[in-house]
Formats: C-alpha cells, structure tokens, sequence
C-alpha cells in the first residue's frame, strides 16, 4: 500500500503514528480515577497539548541537528517569536488562531533565516555559541527595552482595550472558526473517565501533519544531502558543493517548526512571555531530541513525551500520594521508604530527570529508540551477527599508544 | 575619568569570576577534550562548601550564663560556639568571622576529591563519545548535583558574609588623588580580583615551571606521543581535572559573600563561562583569562546610565553582541589554535 508518495512500509508507520496520536486520550488513561496509580494517568488535556506542541519543536529540531548535526542552542528564541505573533494577531484582530498561526510559522522563519544566515558561517561549538548568544540576546531585549512589545516581564496578553476588529460577541478565547480550543467531551466508561479535548485534537491534527512533511524531508535527495553534510562535510566541499544554502534552509524549516510550536503554545493558552525564549528552553529541546535518538523520526516526539511526562507526573507525587502507596507496610519501613523518595519525587524531581539522562546518555548512546530497538530485538532472538566476518576483517590488534599501562 | 575608573573596578570581580571558571573550563577541553556541563555546578559546590564551614564553625551549645537573668528572673540561656569554648571566645570568635577565607583550606581536598571521584567515575568512559553525548551526561550530572545541594541547603539564598575587616567600602578616588567618596569599592571584591590573580598566577607558573606542567602541555599538544614516550598521561589529566575542579571550587567559596549562594548559580555562571571560553578561543588559557576580564568589564561599562541613554539596553546584550562579533571576525575566538572543536 502506497500513500502520498510514501513507501509501503512508511505508510504503515505513518498510519500508526496517527493512530496512536488519535488514541492518545485513551492510551495515557490505563488506571480507573480514584485508585492508587491514577497519579499517573496523563490523559489530561494541558498535558496532552503539551506532548503535541513539544513533539513538534523537537521534530522540527531534529531536522537540523539530527539531519545535519548542527548543534543549535537557541532554538527556544524562534518559540518565543511564534506565541508573541499569535498572541499580536489576538490583540490586533480576534481570537481566531487562523490569522496567528501562519504568521507565526513566516515571522520566525524570517528570523531564523537571519540568524541561520549569521551563525551558518561558523560549524562546530561556535556555531551553538551564535545561536546561544543571539536566543540571549532575544530573550533578554524581550525582558527589558522590547516591552512596548513584548510586555516585559507580565508577558504579552489580551487587554480588554485592545482593538481586536474582528471580533464577535461572546469570543473569549481562542478558536478555530468557532472550534473553542479550551472545550472537552468526556466520556465515562465504569471507572475510566476519557477527555477528549479540542485543543489537543487541533495540536495532534498539526502535529501529524508536520510529522508528513518531515518523514518526507527524511526520505528525500534533500535529507539525504543534510545527512552527507553530517557525515563528511569537509569531502562535500572538495566534490564542488556548496553546503550552507542545504545547511540554512534546514535551520529555517526548523525554526519554522519551532515557530509553529510557540504560536500552538499561545493558540492553547493567550498568553506569551520572554521566559519561553531562556536558554533553558533551548535546552530542553536538545535534551528531548538526544533522549529520544537524533537522527531518528520516532525519537524526537517520544523524548519529548518522557520528558514532559516526568516533569508534571513525578512533580505531583507528594507524601499524601505516598502513603497512600506504602501503607501496608510496616511503619517503620514506610517512613523510611517515604523519606528516601523525596529525593526522587515531588519538588526534587529534577533528580531524577538528571540521573535518567545520565543513565540514558551512560547505556543506551542512541536514545530511547536504541532502547526501544535492542528490547524489539531481543524479543525477537534475531540479535545482529556479532561483528564482521573475521577472515576479511581480522580482530583489532590495539596500537601501542591505545594501551593503557606499558 | 571617574567614572570609567569605577567600572573597570566594578568589571573586575565579575570578570575574574569569569576568567576562573573559564580557566577551570579550558583546561578540562584542553587536556581531555571533553566539554564539561557540570563545571558550573562545581563552583556551586565551592559556594556550599563556605556555607557548610561557615555553619559548622558556628555550631554551638546552651549554657547557663550565670551573671544575666532572662525577665522571668531565671538564669539566662545563652548560646555558646564550640570554637569559641576551645580556643577561648577571642579566638573562637575570629575563627567564625573568617571562616570563607578558612573554607578555602576545606574546599581543596574536598574539590580535588570531586574531581578525582567524577573524573574516573563517569568522564573517563565519555573521551571517545561525541562532544553532545559529553554535553547531555554532565548536564545530567549538573542537575543532580544541583537538586542534592538544594535538598540539604534549601531553594533560598544563603548568606555568607565576608571577615569583618573586609565589610566595608574603601575610597580608591582619594587614594590616586580624586575628590573623596567618587570611587568607592568593597574591600572584599579588591580582595577577591587579587586572589583572582593569584590563583591564575599559580596555575600559569604551575603549568610553565614544573615538570608535571611542561609533561601536560606536551600532552594538550600531542596525546599520542606523549604516551608513546612511556608517561603516562591518562593519570596526570586526571590531575589536572581534580585541579580544575579545585580551582572552579576556591572560585565559588570566595564569591559567597558577593552573592549568596543558592542552588542554581552555577548554572547562571555556566552559561557565561562557556560563552567567555569559546570567546577567547576553545583551548587557549591566555584566551579564557583575556575574554573573562575583557566580557566582565564590557558588561559593567555598558551598565553605565550614559551608555545606556545613547543605546537603551545595550546592558543586557553587550556580551552576546561581542562574543557574534568576535566569532565572526576571528573565527576561533581570540587565541584559538585551529582545528579545535571544528568538525
């Protein structure tokens, strides 16, 4: 079966990944409401907007890390571009995410195609560098002289004086041609309760498009020369080709993703502030794509899922919620238990996000999706044949200098 | 002339802040090519070290002081230093107050052993990895070490004043014949430029004068044959990160009575550090000593009101504008050797 120019067998990936996009409510819904592990059903709109919106920044990242092994760490500045755009759009027309959300995709690509343009003459650390310096410098502008735009420190948001000329009577907050994005269904079944949220239906439909073009970007002459650039650029420019008009349209498409992302953040919730632009936003989106796998299509969305699941699960296991948990045991015994788990869960969470990426980093080099892969394989006893063939290729003799003590 | 006197004054401190942690930084890349995230948080540790020698100096008990009585008319509870009931209450009482100078005799066995511990625990197996996967694992590190100081210490800043006898402001202006009261400076911030330079001094003469110094440029140089000469080379880089560690730490305890320490300044000054090493050329120590002062007293001129009239906000983007400029007419920083860190 073959799908809008894709493979046969990235038809089927792609319809799975669609599958499970749509069933998410239900698949991050597995325990009934009230019993102990409720705690971490993650089947809650804001979470689940948050796993889309986060699923195509790091998507759109790994386009230009992954594919080409540019480190940039300032991506979080083109997220920020994308939510004050939208949030403009809401105080300058209506609420409508229409206007916003394309707007948002060409200011940032605008921006990331100067900056790209700039920081695309250096490779290397000092590349991460010019983007870390240029996403500071944006954010800390936003902070300080931009406020008649960016509203300082409050952060952008709609004002009941504004002019908002489109607007009509009874829009109090964003919508899709009158698909309010903040509405759910419910549905409860026995135990289980099921919210289907508008808000993360649009994300997801957004999110699944974007996942399209970027499967098609990876499969093309184009990814593929991205993936040359990775692997030897030096030898790309002895062969005549002129790497950085490949290299700036993929930080542009990525910063397009981002910006994308940002507008998604503020159609969610009508608000944009310059903290979305901090090098620790531009952080986490390298830690998403490097925890999934970069340079595979799965692993930017489920790093970004882990990583947003940890921070709002782990964060809300407090002592209630423990004892809860412990309470067969002996007490002793649970205070004990109850005390060493404060290191790990509730405020301290973070702990156990760093120990995970150390973990992670230490076993598993290429991501959860490596992960994911030798679990597959082991299931399927069809390890690889264990190194290459030894009559052509005689084992390594180490050279002295690899010694350790001689 | 006052003025500009002042902010070179006023950029020092910041700047040798800076050039510490660079130097700490540079000499990481530059003998085991990794690039360490976690280097910020050591100079956290430094900070919690004078906090921790601070509070246990001041550890006391009650005692009933017989000669005072509370308003009930009972015996008065008083509470007594250890120190101060060992060594008498002057002494006990001098101890306290320069206990961040005596953190310092603390925190070198202690950072050193940090080093050592994360060096041979978790670095050694990440020389052959890619420079992100070095990122991604220290950083992890950063965060843990971050959220046990935070456990312990608490989320709040912790103040950790200075010796008595470095409070207070002295009036440089007057001394180099200026009008009084124009060029005022905490003593403690002359004091921590000079222990700045010291400790730069020392690492310079230690790598240039000894032969433990001249065997670990030989082999920032050239690894290979160096081990082929039969030195061995691994243990001495070892060295030279617990030396790193030692110095981003004496960093930290003497900053605490600048800024009172608190859990996630290491990450605040981590991100500067990398932008004044890379600045300064990414293996280059004269480069990461250059580029610390040279961005820390470019930020303290920019916050000058005059400058900030002329170009509003130029306080808060002067060390990224510069660091653009520089990477992009020098393209290795200022004295980077090339080929480092290109691929």
């Amino acid at each position: 079966m073959k799908f809008l120019g894709l493979s046969a067998k990235d038809t089927r990936f792609l319809l799975i990944v669609i599958l499970l996009t749509l069933a998410t409510p239900i698949i991050l819904q597995p325990f009934p409401e009230g019993s102990g592990l409720a705690t971490f059903n993650a089947g809650y709109p804001d979470l689940m907007q948050r796993f889309a919106i986060f699923g195509i920044f790091a998507i759109g990242f790994n386009i230009l890390f992954g594919l080409t092994g540019y480190l940039s760490f300032g991506h979080a500045a083109f997220l920020g571009i994308g939510s004050y755009t939208v949030v403009w759009m809401y105080k300058l027309l209506d609420y409508n995410v229409i206007w916003g959300l394309p707007l948002a995709v060409v200011t940032s690509g605008l921006f990331a195609l100067l900056i790209g343009y700039i920081s695309l003459r250096r490779s290397g650390i000092y590349f991460s560098i010019l983007t870390l310096a240029f996403a500071q410098m944006s954010y800390n502008l936003a902070y300080s002289v931009l406020t008649p735009i960016t509203n300082g420190e409050t952060g952008l948001q709609v004002y009941s004086n504004d002019p908002q000329v489109l607007i009509s009577e009874g829009e109090t907050s964003p919508h899709f041609f009158g698909i309010v994005m903040n509405e759910s269904a419910k549905l409860n079944l026995g135990d289980w309760q099921f919210t289907f949220n508008n808000g993360y239906y649009f994300t997801a439909i957004i999110a699944i498009v974007v996942f399209y073009i970027s499967l098609r970007i990876f499969r093309s002459p184009f990814g593929l020369m991205l993936r040359a650039i990775k692997t030897n650029q030096t030898r790309l420019n002895y062969t005549g080709i002129n790497t950085r008009p490949y290299t700036l349209a993929a930080f542009v498409i990525s910063g397009m993703y981002a910006g994308l992302a940002g507008g998604l953040m503020a159609a969610m919730d009508p608000l944009a502030g310059a903290e979305r632009m901090q090098w620790t936003a531009s952080g986490e989106v390298v830690l998403m794509t490097i925890l999934g796998g970069a340079g595979t299509l799965m692993g930017p969305i489920l790093g970004a899922g882990f990583i947003k699941y940890f921070e709002n699960i782990f964060s809300k296991i407090n002592d209630q919620v423990l004892h809860g948990w412990f309470e067969w045991m002996p007490d002793g015994l649970e205070d004990f238990i109850i005390g060493l788990s404060h290191f790990f869960v509730g405020k301290s969470w973070h702990l156990t996000l760093g120990l995970l990426f150390m973990l992670v980093v230490i076993f598993l080099p290429g991501g959860l999706v490596e992960g994911g892969t030798r679990i597959w394989h082991a299931i399927r006893r069809d390890r690889k044949p264990k190194g290459p063939d030894p009559e052509h290729h005689p084992e390594h003799i180490p050279h002295v200098a690899e010694k350790e003590e001689f | 002339m006052d003025a500009i006197i002042l902010q070179i004054l006023n950029g020092l401190d910041k700047g040798s802040a800076y050039a510490l942690i660079a130097l700490g930084l540079t000499l990481i890349f530059g003998t085991l090519g990794v690039v360490n995230f976690a280097h910020g948080a050591l100079f956290m540790i430094g900070a919690f070290v004078a906090v921790s020698v601070q509070r246990l100096l001041s550890l006391s008990f009650e005692q009933i002081d017989s000669t005072k009585t509370d308003f009930l008319g009972n015996p008065l509870k008083v509470k007594v230093p250890y120190v101060e009931s060992w060594f008498g209450p002057e002494v006990g009482a001098t101890i306290i107050d320069w206990s961040v100078p005596l953190a310092i005799i603390v925190a070198i066995p202690v950072m050193l052993l940090v080093g050592f511990v994360m060096e041979r625990g978790l670095i050694k197996h990440f020389y052959k990895r890619p420079h992100a996967d070095q990122i991604l694992v220290t950083f992890g590190l950063a965060i843990v070490l971050q959220e046990l100081v935070k456990y312990f210490f608490g989320a709040n800043p912790i103040q950790t004043p200075a010796p008595d006898a470095f409070t207070g402001s002295f009036d440089f202006g007057a001394m180099i014949g200026f009008d009084p009261n124009v060029i005022i400076y905490p003593y403690w911030r002359l004091v921590y430029f000079g222990f700045a330079a010291v400790v730069i001094g020392a690492v310079f003469a230690f790598l240039q004068f000894t032969t433990f110094g001249m065997v670990v440029r030989a082999g920032m140089a050239d690894r290979e044959t160096v081990g082929l000469l039969g030195i061995n080379i691994d243990r001495r880089f070892t060295i030279m990160f617990g030396i790193a560690a030692a110095v981003a730490g004496i960093a930290g305890v003497m900053y605490a009575p600048i800024l009172s320490p608190n859990y996630h300044m290491g990450m605040d000054f981590l991100v500067l550090s990398f932008v004044v090493v890379v600045v300064g050329g990414m293996g280059s120590l004269p480069g990461a000593v250059a580029a610390g002062f040279l961005l820390g007293i470019l930020q303290s001129f920019a916050s000058m009101n005059e400058v900030k009239s002329v170009i509003p906000g130029i306080d808060q983007v002067i060390i990224y504008l510069v660091a653009i400029i520089i990477l992009l007419t020098r393209p290795r920083g200022l004295m980077g050797r090339a080929g480092v860190m290109e691929e």
